[in-house]
């Protein structure tokens, strides 16, 4: 990075790569953020909040866990501190991710796995919900979906929501290059067949009608609970 | 009932409550959770007309005399049911009991359809429970609440065994709709405790019952509808999504309509205002007078005035066996069938 941002610009910088898992958005741009500071000599401490006191534990310890890991590989940093405030399970996640204890031995005898099974299948309704967002432009502009079977990442333009898919893809081990096909079962990569191409875009669509509805639900609840703007908090 | 433009619609609020969430009920240890509970209550009220929100003072215990007048009187509803959830460990009384919504449908005859709960954990003792609940209130359905804390447990599916005891309690006394609601907790926690598939098992092995998803599976609005297409006796619960959607992300409601109107249909959806989370004046004469905004939502299914009246309340007076005014009823042949096509088209896949 050529520019050079303060120390609190470069924690939210690194902030901002940290998704919330279901609504596949940055916890900065979603408020989630309440407070990102760093000391002279190098503490970060990162107060994170959410929705509701009830929000899920599990997406919850991992926004804690991903936003911790995120901002210690910041230059100059030499301790971290994140608290999640206002939640049932804070103490319980807020202490697991600092002993980095994982998942299972933060809730002693509640979970039987750590949550790697849960990001991948939130991964792959991200890829969905970005594969509506990819095409729907492209139906749109007068593309036939049975067109949409063959073409490959590389012939479609360039869009934020196509850098979006392939880095999805990428993460989940998804072919994400020039040639490969933009239409393709998240489960498996395999290609979407001529037949079944139109009810994987309905899918798709639905995929993406939920996940902004829900964050739209989200953003107004985190509204009424703090009547405050997070740092990086992007309106809407 | 609610007339509008000469059209009578009879209304059927499936799902509402009459709670008591006031400190006075607060378990003590347990203060938290319970003023976390209805504090994540009444932020979803924010999310409706500025001018039916409450203070918190009357949200956490409105009166008796509050739910007649925003429900009956001012709210166009004819007949209102009753869905208890529980949550013993945080309220020292239970937060709205089988027994507090009694008081006012024995008061207010015909007013109401009181349903009932049951939870898996509870075993024989659970099962005594619920079958006293039936002989003396005549319940027709329960309410489900997968992710209510019990004893250290976090939540249960309907997939387990003892629930599957349950479901045959209920095919056995009678009670054929079960309204499922998920939450935000589950054992184990590391899996996803909005998952419907338990719903969609328990739907296959008891095809007599009806299960009515409330918030139709909100978060997982895809989730539920990829399965309720392919599962005759899936009913979406509107609660929730008039509510929550309609005033505050107009755009996503219309969005999230024509979703549900697409792979469920028009005959498997029923109205819920959730009071007193919302009141279902607005939400009633809102969506009567709903359409989609524009012409970006030409491809999901169009919305009739049949529509309307088979949502605010003829579907749910199918399930629950209500009498409805012959004014009020369609006329034969009037109204578009459910998404058949769709259901193949998913079975295909």
């Amino acid at each position: 990075m050529s520019t050079i941002l303060s120390g609190e610009a470069q924690i939210l910088a690194a902030l901002e790569t940290v998704r919330d898992p279901e609504l596949d958005e940055p916890i900065t741009s979603l408020g989630f953020v309440a407070s990102c500071t760093i000391s002279a000599g190098g503490a970060a401490q990162v107060r994170l909040r959410l929705p509701t006191y009830f929000c899920a534990p599990n997406f919850a310890f991992l926004m804690v866990a991903d936003a911790y890991d995120a901002v210690s590989r910041v230059d100059g940093v030499r301790s971290v501190e994140v608290v999640l405030e206002d939640h049932f399970a804070a103490e319980t996640i807020n202490g697991g991710v600092a002993a980095r204890a994982g998942f299972v031995r933060s809730f002693d005898g509640e979970a039987v796995a750590e949550l790697d099974q849960l990001r991948a299948d939130f991964l792959r309704k991200a890829v969905m919900a970005g594969t509506d967002q990819v095409c729907r432009p492209l139906l749109a502009a007068g593309v036939q979906p049975a067109a949409l079977v063959t073409l490959t990442l590389g012939e479609v333009p360039p869009s934020r929501a196509l850098d979006r898919l392939r880095q999805r893809r990428a993460e989940l081990g998804l072919p994400a290059g020039d040639d490969a096909l933009l239409l393709i079962d998240p489960g498996t990569g395999a290609r979407v067949g001529d037949d079944a191409v139109p009810l994987h875009l309905r899918r798709a669509r639905t995929t993406r009608v939920s996940v902004d509805a829900n964050a739209g639900i989200c953003r107004g609840m985190l509204w009424h609970r703090y009547h405050a703007r997070g740092e990086g908090e992007e309106e809407t | 009932m609610y007339e509008k433009d000469g059209e009578k619609y009879f209304v059927v609020d499936s799902h509402m409550h009459y709670w008591n969430a006031a400190p006075d009920n607060w378990v003590e240890g347990a203060e938290n959770y319970a003023k976390g509970w209805i504090e994540c209550f009444h932020a979803y009220q924010s999310l409706g007309p500025a001018e039916t929100h409450w203070p918190i003072e009357r949200f956490q215990k409105y009166s008796e005399d509050d739910l007649m007048k925003d429900v009956f009187d001012d709210g166009h509803v004819d007949v209102a049911v009753f869905q208890p959830t529980y949550l013993k460990e945080w309220y020292s009384e239970g937060f709205n009991t089988t027994e507090r919504n009694a008081i006012l449908a024995e008061k207010y005859p015909g007013k109401f359809i009181l349903n009932t709960r049951w939870d898996p954990r509870e075993g024989d003792a659970g099962l005594k429970t619920l079958r006293a609940n039936v002989s003396r209130y005549g319940c027709k359905g329960v309410k489900l609440y997968t992710a209510e804390w019990r004893q250290g447990s976090r939540g249960w599916k309907l997939t387990d065994p003892d629930a599957y005891r349950y479901l045959e309690a209920c095919q056995e006394l009678g009670i054929t709709n079960i309204h499922v609601h998920k939450g935000p907790t589950i054992w184990p926690l590391d899996k996803d405790a909005f998952d419907v598939a338990d719903v969609d098992h328990a739907a296959t092995d008891f095809p007599a019952l009806n299960f009515i998803v409330e918030h139709v599976g909100l978060p997982r609005i895809e989730d539920f509808c990829f399965m309720a297409t392919q599962e005759p006796n899936v009913y979406a619960g509107l609660s929730v999504v008039i509510g929550g959607l309609m005033h505050a992300r107009p755009k996503f409601f219309a969005k999230v309509m024509g979703e549900l109107l697409f792979w469920v249909g028009e005959d498997k959806m029923t109205f819920g205002s959730d009071y007193g989370i919302w009141e279902p004046r607005w939400q009633v004469e809102g969506f009567v007078d709903w359409d989609y905004p524009s012409d970006e939502f030409s491809d999901y299914p169009r919305v009739t005035t049949a529509t309307k009246k088979k949502i605010l309340g003829l579907n749910a007076a199918k399930l629950y066996g209500i009498e409805v005014p012959a004014e009020c009823r369609l006329e034969p042949g009037e109204g578009t069938p459910a998404a058949q096509d769709d259901a193949q088209l998913v079975a295909r896949a």
